[in-house]
């Protein structure tokens, strides 16, 4: 039964993963030009320095999806190279590969955006929790009131916002990239608080806006559970309200949230593009924008193909951990008479 | 005579709505000695369940216990603070829920749903005592003590409510609360919770408030019955008495309507339905389906009065109306 | 939980709802007091639209064009919001780029909510395969991340007028109200008044129109302004990220430019300043506005308030 249900979730994602694998490589064709084409032309009739080894880029491209070959020919070396992770090269960057390229952004992403989802997420949730709940003294309520403010605007919008008055007005912390720009990556204790430092703005500015959708979210759980019936019971039980409040509504409210959570994780890499953007930040979000601003067809592509991927991942997350929080969805115990 | 249990005086509880309060609860005074089963009886929406919730002070926002008296023994229940009615809760008086809500925790095992009530009642025991008292408590509710380990979507609805009242016996209370606790359960299983409850009370010498519609069933297992009908008590006496000689119009036309196993008659509904609470008729709210109403009864009410030991009904015209059934 | 309150409030939401809300003038009036943030809500994005067009009688709309001031002012008698590096008359760029974000918003919403709705009664009508199909492709539609549809439209498509990208937007945009409305259709198929026009000879489309459509509107109303408010979202982020209407003055194009020349570290701060407050308004006026219709499309709300 459970093995089953997996199986099914897995040939869904699947599914998922193929139909956006095929519209990265169709949709830049629908114009009934090959754009990919066209740019390496450009970039080698423009034949500036960083053009160097162009010619070799154009002849394995050709070689590849050359305007002879058929389209099914090229769908199916385009789909062979991506089960082998083979995303190409940059076309500004040559001879770098995509691959080595977004390897070293992928970590920058995962430290800023998970962190501060994981920290948005506790907090939220806290609030939410505590603002549903009868007991609670009217000053926690108001101070949830500013946070669902703020989770109307966007991210990076609050990020320039906080950038101008901590960045440039007080000048209290470096508000562009991912470390001083005369540092060189390293293990030191030195270079790790320079990076806390540089994450601590656009940590910020997603913690900020994203604190009231968790809390809205789990002030709408905690309502529904406080008219369940078993929260009658544990109130004629005499069990103590710290008690009824985290071995019962908190309890039951968390598992849509979870859900939740695991869910945006999966959004990590194309949620919060722009507040890199706005940060400067070595990130994937900030990688997508600059190949979009070099119309870097391959990097673009082999992005969109992370996102979806890391998307997919999580969801199978969702599946796989949802069973063991919720007892009810134990597919494979009987239920027993 | 000895002291009551459970003694109700002039209770009334009210909900604040939109159009105005709500008298859920009104003017109910009653009382239990110790071991008696007592049923009370009405149908739905005469305010029985917020009466079952008002003995526990559980009256939620938009109600409110407006005026009354609730003593539980010598322990004056509206005047505890929140804390002392948490302690007497479970202690000194437990509740069984309808049978038809989802009364327990879905996401935490029995064994912890039935020792957390214990726990916080500043009963220290040993894991392996409060183990060995889950098993006996389970045992005499009739489940093995697997159950313990099982969480309630594994459970059929019989073995769910066998667990609440084994929570609600926990403590040994002096008085439980059964609020139809057999609804949505098949007649087979309704029959042996009842006798789970009949049999847990006399081990445990608790007195019983039992709430329900059905008066066969109540027959079977009360000693003494009360009638509601919105929100007022109207009549009250030993089960026997009232099943044979109804005083009040109500009682009468609920007990016509029982089918009878050993003569064969059409059944009789009741005429009319319940009024809303939000809008009684004046007098007694009854007097719209009574076949009795005279003037007097659209215009006066009637309170609960003793005509027999031990009988009391709201009815003007009881005295003529007696003789009759 | 209490028997007095189930007989005190129906259940009932009968075809009569809207009406019985907002059936008068008076109705209005109740349900806005009730519910102040819709009033405030309304009351800001009016505003916002009425400042656009009463600013353009003041000021040349051709003003918007690179060159026709002078670049990095801060505001002036001549020029009050100051101009940018290209030397445009910001009055005129934020006069001209707001309603124009919002027509786009307002568009592409429509279209969402319209291709939802189509759908969702579509499949919850004639359920079975057409059922099926439709919810294979939604619950697809909604695990691929729109972004990256988007991203490769915009860099393939370069020139879209914002209108046009606010469709293109919502031609990504309508699984999930798809799969919303479709549960709430289903709940109401459900219902008995749907039954008796049944009976009484009115098949498919009649009943779907002359039934459902009145008792669901409050909801679609709902979902309209929740699609209004993504798309706006989601257009003035890809311009933000420099791609759809670049030629055109969105809110979008110009958070692009300041974010482009790193406008607040260079310390011109009249630059970024009035798109982002025009930008707040606008997503603080929705989100007033969404939470003032809670009532109005959940009945739910109503009861337990």
């Amino acid at each position: 039964m459970y093995l089953r249900y997996l199986f099914q979730r897995v040939v869904f994602l699947f599914f998922v993963v193929i139909t956006a694998a095929s519209l990265n490589f169709v949709l830049p064709r629908l114009t009934g030009q090959n754009p990919i084409r066209e740019r390496l032309a450009e970039q080698m009739l423009s034949g500036s320095a960083i053009s160097a080894g162009v010619e070799e880029l154009v002849a394995t491209y050709d070689a590849k999806f050359g305007l002879d070959k058929p389209i099914w020919r090229q769908y199916l070396t385009y789909m062979g190279d991506l089960l082998r992770f083979d995303l190409g090269y940059s076309i500004p960057n040559y001879p770098r590969r995509v691959s080595d390229i977004i390897g070293e952004a992928i970590p920058w992403t995962i430290g800023l955006i998970g962190v501060s989802t994981l920290l948005s997420f506790t907090l939220g949730t806290i609030l939410g929790a505590l603002s549903a709940w009868r007991w609670t003294p009217q000053w926690v309520r108001f101070l949830s009131y500013p946070f669902i403010a703020l989770s109307g605007i966007p991210f990076y919008l609050l990020g320039l916002i906080l950038l101008f008055i901590f960045a440039f007005q007080l000048r209290w912390l470096p508000g562009n990239g991912g470390y001083g720009i005369g540092s060189v990556p390293n293990l030191s204790i030195e270079f790790a608080l320079e990076v806390l430092r540089h994450s601590i703005l656009p940590a910020l500015s997603i913690v900020l806006s994203s604190i009231g959708f968790w809390a809205i979210a789990m002030r709408g759980m905690m309502v529904t559970v406080e008219g369940e019936d078993y929260m009658i019971l544990a109130e004629a039980k005499g069990l103590k309200k710290s008690v009824i409040f985290g071995q019962y509504a908190v309890r039951n409210s968390l598992l849509p949230q979870v859900t939740n959570l695991a869910l945006s994780l999966g959004f990590v890499m194309s949620g919060s593009v722009l507040v890199e953007v706005v940060f400067g930040y070595p990130g994937v979000g900030f990688l997508l924008f600059r190949a979009i601003q070099g119309v870097d067809y391959p990097l673009v592509q082999g992005i969109i193909l992370v996102l979806i991927l890391t998307l997919a991942l999580s969801l199978l997350l969702v599946d796989l951990i949802l069973p063991l929080i919720d007892p009810r969805i134990q597919l494979n115990r009987q239920r027993m008479n | 005579m000895t002291a009551p249990v459970l003694r109700v005086q002039d209770l009334c509880t009210l909900y604040q709505t939109p159009d105005g309060p709500v008298r859920a609860v009104d003017q109910v005074s009653l009382a239990l000695e110790p071991g008696q089963r007592y049923g009370l009886i009405g149908e739905s929406g005469s305010g029985k369940s917020t009466l079952a919730l008002s003995l526990l002070r559980l009256i939620r926002p938009p109600g409110i216990i407006a005026s009354g008296e609730i003593w539980l023994g010598d322990k004056n229940v509206l005047a505890l603070t929140e804390e002392q009615m948490r302690q007497t809760r479970l202690s000194d008086i437990s509740l069984v829920a309808q049978g038809s809500m989802n009364s327990l925790n879905p996401v935490l095992k029995v064994q912890r749903q039935i020792v957390d009530g214990i726990r916080n009642h500043d009963s220290r025991l040993s894991r392996n005592a409060e183990q060995a008292r889950v098993n006996e408590l389970l045992l005499r509710v009739g489940l093995r003590p697997e159950v313990a380990n099982m969480y309630p979507h594994e459970l059929s609805g019989g073995m769910k409510q066998r667990v609440c009242i084994a929570i609600a016996i926990s403590l040994r209370p002096k008085v439980i609360i059964a609020d139809e606790p057999t609804s949505a359960l098949d007649v087979v299983v309704q029959m042996q919770v009842m006798e789970t409850l009949r049999l847990v009370q006399e081990e445990v010498g608790a007195a019983i408030f039992l709430i329900g519609h059905d008066i066969g069933l109540m027959a079977q297992f009360v000693d003494r019955v009360g009638i509601m009908y919105a929100g007022k008590l109207i009549e009250e006496g030993p089960i026997r008495d009232v099943l044979l000689h109804p005083h009040h119009p109500y009682t009468q036309m609920l007990i016509e309507s029982i089918p009878s196993l050993t003569e064969r008659r059409d059944l009789q509904g009741i005429a009319g339905v319940m009024p809303s609470l939000l809008d009684l008729p004046s007098g007694c709210a009854f007097h719209p389906r009574c076949p009795f109403v005279q003037d007097s009864c659209k215009s006066q009410t009637q309170a609960l009065q003793s005509y027999q030991p031990h009988r009391q009904a709201a009815c003007q015209r009881v005295q003529e109306i007696r003789h009759i059934a | 939980m209490s028997d007095a309150l189930a007989t005190s409030h129906p259940k009932t939401t009968g075809p009569s709802r809207i009406v019985q809300l907002l059936g008068t003038w008076h109705g209005i009036q109740a349900y806005v007091k009730r519910n102040p943030s819709l009033g405030v809500g309304l009351a800001i994005l009016i505003g916002l639209i009425a400042v656009s067009y009463g600013a353009l009688l003041f000021v040349d709309p051709s003003e918007v064009d690179p060159l026709t001031a002078r670049p990095l002012q801060p505001p002036t008698r001549d020029y009050p919001l100051g101009t940018d590096k290209l030397g445009r008359n910001l009055v005129a760029v934020m006069a001209l780029g707001t309603p124009m974000t919002i027509r786009a918003g307002f568009t592409g919403g429509l279209v969402t909510v319209a291709v939802a709705t189509v759908l969702a009664f579509i499949a919850a009508y004639y359920r079975g395969p057409v059922d099926r199909v439709v919810q294979w492709i939604v619950d697809v539609g909604m695990t691929i991340p729109s972004i990256v549809i988007l991203i490769l439209v915009a860099l393939t498509v370069d020139t879209l007028t914002p209108t046009q990208l606010g469709l293109v937007v919502a031609a990504v945009s309508w699984f999930r109200p798809t799969r919303i409305i479709r549960a709430q259709v289903l709940s109401l198929v459900e219902r008995p008044f749907v039954e008796v026009a049944q009976m009484s000879g009115m098949r498919g489309p009649g009943i779907i129109v002359l039934e459902l459509i009145p008792n669901l509107l409050p909801f679609l109303i709902a979902s309209l302004v929740n699609a209004i408010t993504a798309i706006i979202l989601v257009t003035i982020g890809l311009s933000t990220l420099g791609l759809g209407a670049l030629n055109y003055p969105t809110l979008g194009t110009t958070l692009y430019n300041t974010i482009l020349y790193a406008a607040v570290l260079q310390g011109y701060w009249w630059w970024w300043t009035a798109p982002i407050v025009v930008v707040v308004l606008l997503f603080i006026s929705l989100l007033l506005i969404s939470l003032g219709m809670d009532e109005f499309a959940n009945p739910r709300l109503r009861r337990t308030a």
